[in-house]
C-alpha cells in the first residue's frame, strides 16, 4: 500500500485525479465548451488538410508580420477568458447580499479575480501591444523583419506557452487565489500551499522570457535597421513608443523574473526571502514587484499613445502637432516610469517625506501626458477631420482617458489615498485608464492596420456599434464604482451585508453586459468583413490616406515588405512621397535576402509548457527530462547554419507585377 | 546618410541597390547583458536588505574563508585573461591557437565552479544552509544565480569549441565567440561586485 | 472643514466647483469618504475635493475643445480653415507644457504639505477643526491584531480586549498600534481615518480622533485570503459614559484571553462573532507582534539584537527551530487553507465552524514568558517596530 503510494508519487509527483474540478459545474461546463470548441477547431483543420500549411506558413513562420497578427489573435482568444471572468465577478457582486452568498465560493471568486487580472495585463494587454508593434514597426522604418526573425518567433511560442500554462490550471488544479501580484506572505508556501502560485508563477515567468527577448529583439531593430534617411527624429511617433516601451520592457522584466525566482525558492526551496520568519521581508517582494509593476503599465500605455497618434494626424488629414514635443514626451514618461512605484503602497507607513516625494513624482508624469493630450487636440485643430472607426476610438480615448488621468493623479496625493487605496475607486481608476487608454488604442490600431494585414477593410457599420457598445458598456460599468469606492467599498469582496450597494452593482453589471455586447460586435466585424472582403478591398494599399511608410507598400505587402528600401526625407515619409510625385519603381529588382523559417520555437514553447507542468506538480522526473530536452533543442538548433534564403528575382518581379496590374485595374 | 547612391538625393525616394542593414547582434546580446546585470541587481539589493538578516544564527564572520575565495576569484579572473587570448589569436585567424586558449579558459571555469560548489557544500555540513536565516538565502542565490551562468558559460564555450572544430573561424562563430567573449567578461565583472560587497565587506565589517 | 490648515482657504472655492457633478450622487446614498465623522477623514476629503477641483481646471477644458475641434473640423464642414502643414507654434506649445505644469506645482505643494500634516504616524494636534487639542488630554491607546480572519482588538489601559467590536470615546485622541498574526491586512474605518496596512511582525501606527458618536463600519482593505470578505467588524463612537459602559461590559461578559486561548483563536476561522476578554495576559500584545506568542519561540526582538550583535555563531542550530513561524498550522496540523482539495485532497479548513475559545487556565505562571524570558539587558521594548524599513 504505502511502497504504492511512493511509487505514485514518484510517477505522478502530487498529482491525482482529484485535482480535476469535475465536482465543480462551472468547470466542467467551461472545460466541455473549450473541449468541443479545440476539437472542432482541430478537426476543421484536419479536414481541410490545413496542417501542413499552417506548419509551413504560421506556426514555423519568422515573418513578423505573421508573428504580429498571431500575438493578437493570442490576445483576442485570451481576452474571451479574461472577460468571462469579469462577467463572472460583475454577477457574483450583483448577487452576493445579505443571506444571498452567490454563485461562487470565495476558493473559486479568489481565483477568478486574480486570473482576470493576471491574463487581462499578460496574455490580452501585453500580447496586442507586442502584436501591434511586431507587424507595424518593421514596415514603418522601411525595413524587411526585426533584426532577430528567429527570436521573433521563439518569443511568440513562450508567450503563447504562458497563456496555455494559466488555461491548464482552469482544468487541472487550481489557479492561484492571491490577487494578480501575489503578495507574500499569502502567496508564500504558508499561505498558499496549493498548486495555484505555481502555476502564476511558471506562466509569468515562461512569458515574461517571450516578452524580455522580443524588447531586446525590437530595440535592435529599431536602432539598427531603419532605411536610410530615416534619422531618429525622423521617426514616425508609433516607432518612438515602441522603441520606449521596449526600452521599459527590457529594463522592467528582469525586475519581474527575479523576484517571482525568489518567490519560487521560497515556495520550493524553503528559503526565507519574503517569509515573515527567519529574517525575511515581504515588503520587499512588494517593493521589487512594483518597480517591474509600474514601469509595466507604461509599456501597456505608450504603444496606445503612439497609434493614436498615428491615427490623430492620419485622418485629420494633416501633419502631427509638435512631433518634437511628443518624442520629448515619450521620453520623459519613459524616465519618470521608474521613480513613481511607491504610490502602490503609500498605507504601508512609510514615512511622510518618502510618501510626498513618490507622489509628486507621480503628478509629474501628469505634465508630459497632459502635454500629448494637448497635441493630439491642435492637430485636430484646422484639421479635415474623418470619422472612420479608428478615429472614433481616438475620440473616445481623448475623454475617457482624461477622466481617468485626472482620479490617477487624485490617488497619487498620499492622504486621498490613505481613504480610496484599495477601493473600488482605485479599480475604477485603473479600468478607466486601461480600457479607455490600452484597449482603446489597441482596437483602434487594430482598426487602423487591418487592411495592411489583410488586405481589406473592417467594416464601419459593425465597427462603430462596437465602439459605442464599449465606450457606453465602460462608463457604465466602472462610474459605479467610482461611487462604490466613495462608500468606503473595498476591492476583492465576494460578499456584501449593506443592501443600499446593490443597485451600483446592478448597474455595473449591466455595463459589462453591454461591454460584452461589444465584444461580440467586433468578432461581427472580423466575420461580417471577411464575408465583404471583396467590397472592402483595398487594392491601394493606402487605404485611409497615410502618412507613413508602411503605407505605400501593397496590402498586405509581400514577405519581403519592400522590393526596394525606401529613402526617408522627411518624418511623415510617406506623406511627402505621395506629395513630391514618387512613381513606384517597376523593374530593376534583385534577388532579396531573407531569414527561413523554423521549428525550433514551437518546439521549445511546446516543451516548456510540459516542463512548466512537471513544476508545478512536483514530477520531477518529468521537470528534468524536459530541461534537458529544451537544453537539446537550443543546442541542436545552434549547428543549423542554414538560416536564411534568397527569394529569386523571378517572384519579386512576380508579385510587383501582380501590384503593378491590381493599381491599374483601380484607376 | 551612407548610401549606396552617395550623395543622398532629396528626389530619390528608395534604393537600387540591395540594402544591408548593420549586424544587430553584437547590439541585441549588449542588451540582453544589461537585462541580464538587472538581474543580478535584484539579487544585490536583496542581500543589501537582507544580508544583516542572520535570524540569531551564522554572519559572514563566522563562514567565510577568504583564502579560498581568493583563489575562486584568481581562477575566473585568469579565465578572462586567457579568453582574451583566445580572442586575439581568432583575430589572427588561428584555429588550432584559438581551440587550445579555449580548453584553458573553460579549465579554470571548471575550477572555479568546483571551489564554489566545495564552499556551497562545505557550509551545507555546517548547517549554513540557504533555509537557515534569510541572510544565508540571499547569499547562496547571489552567488548561486552567478555559478549557474558561469556554468552555462562552460556549456556554451565546450558547444562552441566543437562548432569552430567543424566549419572553422567562418564569421557566424566569430560573432559567436565575441557574445561568449562579452558574457565571460560580464560574469567576471559580477564577480569583482560579489567578491567585494558580500566576501569582503561582510568579513570586515 | 476649514482648508486654513493647508493653507489653501482661496482655493475654497474649487470645492463647490467639484461638488457640482457630485451632488446628484449625494443623495441618497451613503458615501461615506465624502462624509465622514472623525478630524482626520474629513481632512482627507476636503483633500479630495480640492485635487479634484484643481485638476478639473484643466480637465474640463480639454474635453470641450475635443469635443469641439473633433465637431468644428469635421470634414464636412468646408467652412472651417484646413491648414494641413500647420504642425508647429512655440507659444502655444509653451503654454501646453507650462498649464499641466502650474496645476502639478500648486498639487505638488498641496501634496507636500498635507501628506506631512495627515501623516498617520503624527500624533494629533486638533480634536476638529474648531478645537485644538489641550496637551493634558491622554490618547486612548488601542492595539490592533489583523487575524486570519477576524480583529483582535487590545485595549491596554483598560486591560481589556475584544474580537471584531471596537469602541473609542468621541473627541479624544486615539493611537491605534497595528499588526498581524500572518498575513497582511489593511485596518481601515472610513468614517474615522485613512487606512494603513497591518503587516505580520511589524507594528503600524495611526492617530485619528472620532468627532460624532454613532456605529460605522471597519474592515480589512487589503485581500488576505477565503476570509477576507466577512473580516469587519463595527466602530462605535461613544460620549465618555457610553465607553466606560462599554468597557464595564466587557469586563462583565467577558473571560480572560490568556496565551493559550490566543492560540487557539489565532487559528483561521471565518465570520467570527463579536467578543470580550475581561482581562489579558501580560504582554500578549509585544508576544503576538514579535511571534513569540507559541510558548517556547524566540521573540523577533530578541533575534535583531543577537544579529546586530554579530549573529548567532555556528553553533546555533537550536535558535532555527526556535524561530520558525510560518509553518505553525502546518505543525499543529491544521494546514492553511489554501491548501485545501483539489491540492491536497483536504476538506476546507474554513468549513469548520469557529470554535469560540475555551477559557483555558488563566496565566500560563509555569511557562515564563518567553518574551520576557528572552530579553537581552539594553533590549528597549518600546522601540519601534522590527524590521521595518519605512519608519
Amino acid at each position: 500500500m504505502f511502497s504504492n503510494l511512493d511509487l505514485q508519487k514518484l510517477v505522478f509527483g502530487r498529482l491525482t485525479l482529484e485535482a480535476i474540478p469535475y465536482h465543480e459545474p462551472i468547470v466542467l461546463i467551461t472545460f466541455l465548451g473549450v473541449a468541443a470548441g479545440g476539437l472542432a477547431v482541430l478537426g476543421a483543420v484536419t479536414y481541410f488538410r490545413l496542417w501542413g500549411y499552417l506548419w509551413r506558413e504560421w506556426l514555423t513562420s519568422v515573418d513578423h508580420k505573421k508573428i504580429g497578427i498571431m500575438y493578437v489573435i493570442l490576445a483576442l482568444v485570451m481576452l474571451l477568458r479574461g472577460f468571462a471572468d469579469a462577467l463572472m465577478m460583475r454577477a457574483q457582486q450583483a448577487m452576493a447580499f445579505g443571506a444571498n452568498e452567490g454563485f461562487l465560493p470565495p476558493h473559486h471568486y479568489d481565483q477568478i479575480f486574480t486570473a482576470h487580472g493576471v491574463i487581462m495585463i499578460f496574455f490580452v494587454a501585453m500580447p496586442l501591444v507586442t502584436g501591434l508593434m511586431n507587424f507595424v514597426v518593421p514596415l514603418q522604418i522601411g525595413a524587411r523583419d526585426v533584426a532577430f526573425p528567429f527570436l521573433n518567433n521563439f518569443s511568440f511560442w513562450m508567450t503563447v506557452s504562458g497563456a496555455l500554462t494559466v488555461m491548464v490550471s482552469l482544468f487541472v488544479g487550481e489557479f492561484a487565489r492571491t490577487g494578480w501580484l501575489a503578495y507574500p506572505p499569502l502567496s508564500g508556501p504558508a499561505g498558499s500551499p496549493g498548486v495555484g502560485v505555481d502555476y502564476y508563477i511558471w506562466a509569468l515567468q515562461i512569458a515574461g522570457i517571450g516578452t524580455l527577448l522580443s524588447g531586446i529583439n525590437l530595440i535592435a531593430t529599431i536602432v539598427k535597421m531603419r532605411a536610410p534617411g530615416m534619422s531618429m527624429m525622423k521617426m514616425p511617433v508609433f516607432t518612438w513608443t515602441a522603441l520606449c516601451t521596449n526600452i521599459l520592457i527590457v529594463a522592467a522584466f528582469p525586475i519581474l523574473t527575479a523576484v517571482l525566482a525568489l518567490l519560487s525558492l521560497d515556495r520550493y526551496v524553503g528559503t526565507h526571502f519574503f517569509s515573515n520568519d527567519l529574517g525575511g521581508n515581504p515588503m520587499m517582494y512588494v517593493n521589487l514587484i512594483w518597480i517591474w509593476g509600474h514601469p509595466e503599465v507604461y509599456i501597456l500605455i505608450l504603444p496606445a499613445f503612439g497609434v493614436f497618434s498615428e491615427i490623430v494626424s492620419t485622418f485629420s488629414s494633416k501633419r502631427l502637432f509638435g512631433y518634437a514635443s511628443m518624442v520629448y514626451a515619450t521620453v520623459v514618461i519613459t524616465i519618470l516610469s521608474y521613480l513613481v512605484w511607491l504610490h502602490h503602497f503609500f498605507t504601508m507607513g512609510s514615512g511622510a517625506s518618502v510618501n510626498s516625494f513618490f507622489g509628486i513624482t507621480t503628478m509629474i508624469i501628469s505634465i508630459p501626458t497632459g502635454a500629448k493630450i494637448f497635441n493630439w487636440l491642435f492637430t485636430m485643430y484646422k484639421g479635415r477631420i474623418r470619422f472612420e472607426v479608428p478615429m472614433l476610438w481616438t475620440l473616445g480615448f481623448m475623454v475617457t482617458f482624461t477622466v481617468g488621468g485626472m482620479t490617477g493623479v487624485l490617488l497619487a496625493v498620499p492622504p486621498a489615498d490613505f481613504v480610496l487605496h484599495n477601493s473600488l475607486f482605485l479599480i475604477a481608476h485603473f479600468h478607466n485608464v486601461i480600457i479607455g487608454g490600452v484597449l482603446f488604442g489597441m482596437l483602434a490600431g487594430i482598426t487602423y492596420w487591418f487592411p495592411k494585414a489583410f488586405g481589406y477593410k473592417l467594416d464601419p457599420f459593425w465597427g462603430k456599434t462596437s465602439f459605442w457598445f464599449w465606450l457606453t458598456g465602460f462608463w457604465f460599468a466602472f462610474m459605479p464604482l467610482y461611487v462604490l469606492g466613495l462608500m468606503g467599498v473595498t476591492r476583492r469582496l465576494n460578499h456584501f451585508d449593506d443592501p443600499s450597494l446593490q443597485i451600483w452593482f446592478v448597474i455595473a453589471a449591466f455595463g459589462a453586459v453591454l461591454v460584452l455586447l461589444g465584444i461580440l460586435s467586433f468578432i461581427m466585424t472580423l466575420v461580417v468583413s471577411f464575408v465583404k472582403r471583396e467590397e472592402l478591398r483595398d487594392v491601394t494599399g493606402d487605404p485611409w490616406g497615410g502618412r507613413t511608410l508602411e503605407w505605400s507598400t501593397s496590402s498586405p505587402p509581400p514577405d519581403y515588405n519592400f522590393a526596394f528600401t525606401p529613402m526617408v526625407h522627411d518624418g511623415d515619409a510617406w506623406w511627402d512621397m505621395k506629395r513630391r510625385g514618387y512613381s513606384r519603381p517597376l523593374h530593376g529588382f534583385k534577388p532579396i535576402h531573407m531569414p527561413r523559417n523554423t521549428g525550433t520555437g514551437v518546439i521549445l514553447g511546446m516543451i516548456s509548457i510540459v516542463f512548466a507542468f512537471a513544476m508545478i506538480w512536483y514530477i520531477w522526473w518529468l521537470a528534468a527530462a524536459t530541461f534537458v530536452a529544451m537544453l537539446a533543442v537550443t543546442i541542436v538548433h545552434t549547428f543549423n547554419y542554414n538560416r536564411d534564403f534568397y527569394i529569386p528575382v523571378d517572384a519579386v518581379m512576380g508579385a510587383e507585377n501582380k501590384r503593378t496590374k491590381m493599381l491599374a485595374g483601380h484607376v | 546618410m551612407k548610401t549606396a547612391a552617395g550623395q543622398p538625393d532629396s528626389t530619390t525616394f528608395y534604393l537600387e541597390e540591395e540594402h544591408h542593414p548593420e549586424q544587430g547582434t553584437m547590439l541585441g546580446f549588449w542588451i540582453y547583458l544589461m537585462s541580464d546585470c538587472l538581474i543580478f541587481a535584484v539579487l544585490f539589493a536583496t542581500y543589501a536588505v537582507l544580508g544583516r538578516n542572520y535570524a540569531a544564527g551564522p554572519s559572514p564572520k563566522d563562514l567565510f574563508e577568504l583564502p579560498l575565495v581568493a583563489v575562486n576569484t584568481t581562477m575566473l579572473l585568469f579565465s578572462s585573461i586567457t579568453y582574451g587570448f583566445a580572442m586575439l589569436e581568432m583575430e589572427k585567424g588561428k584555429q588550432k591557437n584559438t581551440l587550445i586558449w579555449l580548453t584553458i579558459t573553460g579549465l579554470f571555469g571548471l575550477a572555479f565552479v568546483g571551489i564554489e560548489l566545495y564552499e556551497f557544500a562545505h557550509l551545507i555540513h555546517e548547517g549554513a544552509t540557504p533555509q537557515r536565516s534569510a541572510f544565508l538565502s540571499a547569499f547562496f542565490t547571489l552567488v548561486g544565480t552567478h555559478g549557474l551562468h558561469v556554468t552555462l558559460g562552460i556549456v556554451w564555450l565546450v558547444i562552441l569549441m566543437v562548432q569552430v572544430n567543424q566549419r572553422g573561424l567562418v564569421p557566424e562563430n566569430k560573432r559567436r565567440l565575441m557574445c561568449l567573449s562579452l558574457f565571460w567578461h560580464f560574469l567576471d565583472v559580477i564577480w569583482i561586485g560579489v567578491f567585494t560587497f558580500v566576501y569582503l565587506m561582510g568579513v570586515l565589517q | 472643514m476649514s482648508l486654513r490648515p493647508l493653507g489653501l482657504s482661496p482655493l475654497g472655492f474649487l470645492r463647490g466647483f467639484a461638488l457640482i457633478p457630485l451632488a446628484g450622487l449625494l443623495s441618497g446614498c451613503n458615501l461615506v469618504v465624502m462624509q465622514p465623522a472623525g478630524d482626520i477623514a474629513a481632512r482627507q476629503r476636503d483633500l479630495i475635493l480640492v485635487s479634484t477641483g484643481l485638476m478639473l481646471l484643466i480637465i474640463i477644458p480639454v474635453i470641450a475643445l475635443t469635443l469641439l475641434f473633433a465637431w468644428r473640423y469635421r470634414q464636412s464642414n468646408t467652412d472651417a480653415p484646413y491648414d494641413p502643414d500647420w504642425h508647429h507654434s512655440t507659444q502655444l506649445e509653451v503654454v501646453i507644457w507650462a498649464a499641466p505644469l502650474v496645476i502639478i506645482i500648486a498639487l505638488g505643494a498641496l501634496t507636500w504639505i498635507s501628506t506631512h500634516t495627515l501623516d498617520p504616524y503624527r500624533p494629533l494636534s486638533r480634536i476638529d477643526s474648531s478645537r485644538p487639542l489641550s496637551p493634558d488630554v491622554k490618547p486612548l491607546t488601542v492595539e490592533v491584531v489583523a487575524l486570519d480572519w477576524k480583529w483582535l482588538f487590545f485595549y491596554p489601559e483598560e486591560g481589556i480586549a475584544t474580537v471584531n467590536e471596537l469602541a473609542a470615546p468621541v473627541d479624544r485622541p486615539i493611537t491605534f498600534k497595528i499588526t498581524s498574526s500572518s498575513i497582511m491586512n489593511s485596518f481601515y474605518i472610513p468614517a474615522l481615518a485613512g487606512q494603513i496596512y497591518a503587516m505580520p511582525g511589524m507594528e503600524t501606527k495611526l492617530h485619528a480622533v472620532i468627532n460624532k458618536a454613532g456605529v460605522y463600519e471597519g474592515f480589512s482593505a487589503n485581500y488576505s485570503g477565503s476570509g477576507f470578505s466577512r473580516m469587519n467588524f463595527k466602530f462605535h463612537g461613544l460620549d465618555n459614559d457610553a465607553f466606560a459602559a462599554w468597557v464595564a461590559k466587557a469586563k462583565a461578559q467577558g473571560k480572560p484571553l490568556s496565551r493559550q486561548d490566543y492560540l487557539t483563536l489565532e487559528k483561521p476561522s471565518e465570520q467570527e462573532p463579536v467578543r470580550y476578554f475581561s482581562a489579558v495576559d501580560d504582554g500578549l500584545y509585544r508576544s503576538i507582534l514579535n511571534m513569540c506568542a507559541v510558548p517556547g519561540k524566540m521573540c523577533m526582538s530578541e533575534m535583531m539584537h543577537i544579529d546586530a550583535m554579530g549573529g548567532g555563531g555556528k553553533e546555533s542550530h537550536a535558535n532555527r527551530e526556535r524561530l520558525e513561524y510560518d509553518n505553525r498550522h502546518a505543525v499543529a496540523g491544521d494546514e492553511a487553507e489554501a491548501a485545501t482539495a483539489p491540492a491536497s485532497g483536504r476538506a476546507a479548513r474554513s468549513d469548520e465552524k469557529p470554535e469560540g475559545v475555551k477559557s483555558g487556565p488563566t496565566g500560563s505562571s509555569e511557562t515564563p514568558d518567553p518574551h520576557h524570558g528572552h530579553s537581552m539587558p539594553d533590549m528597549k521594548h518600546d522601540g519601534p517596530a522590527p524590521v521595518q524599513l519605512n519608519q
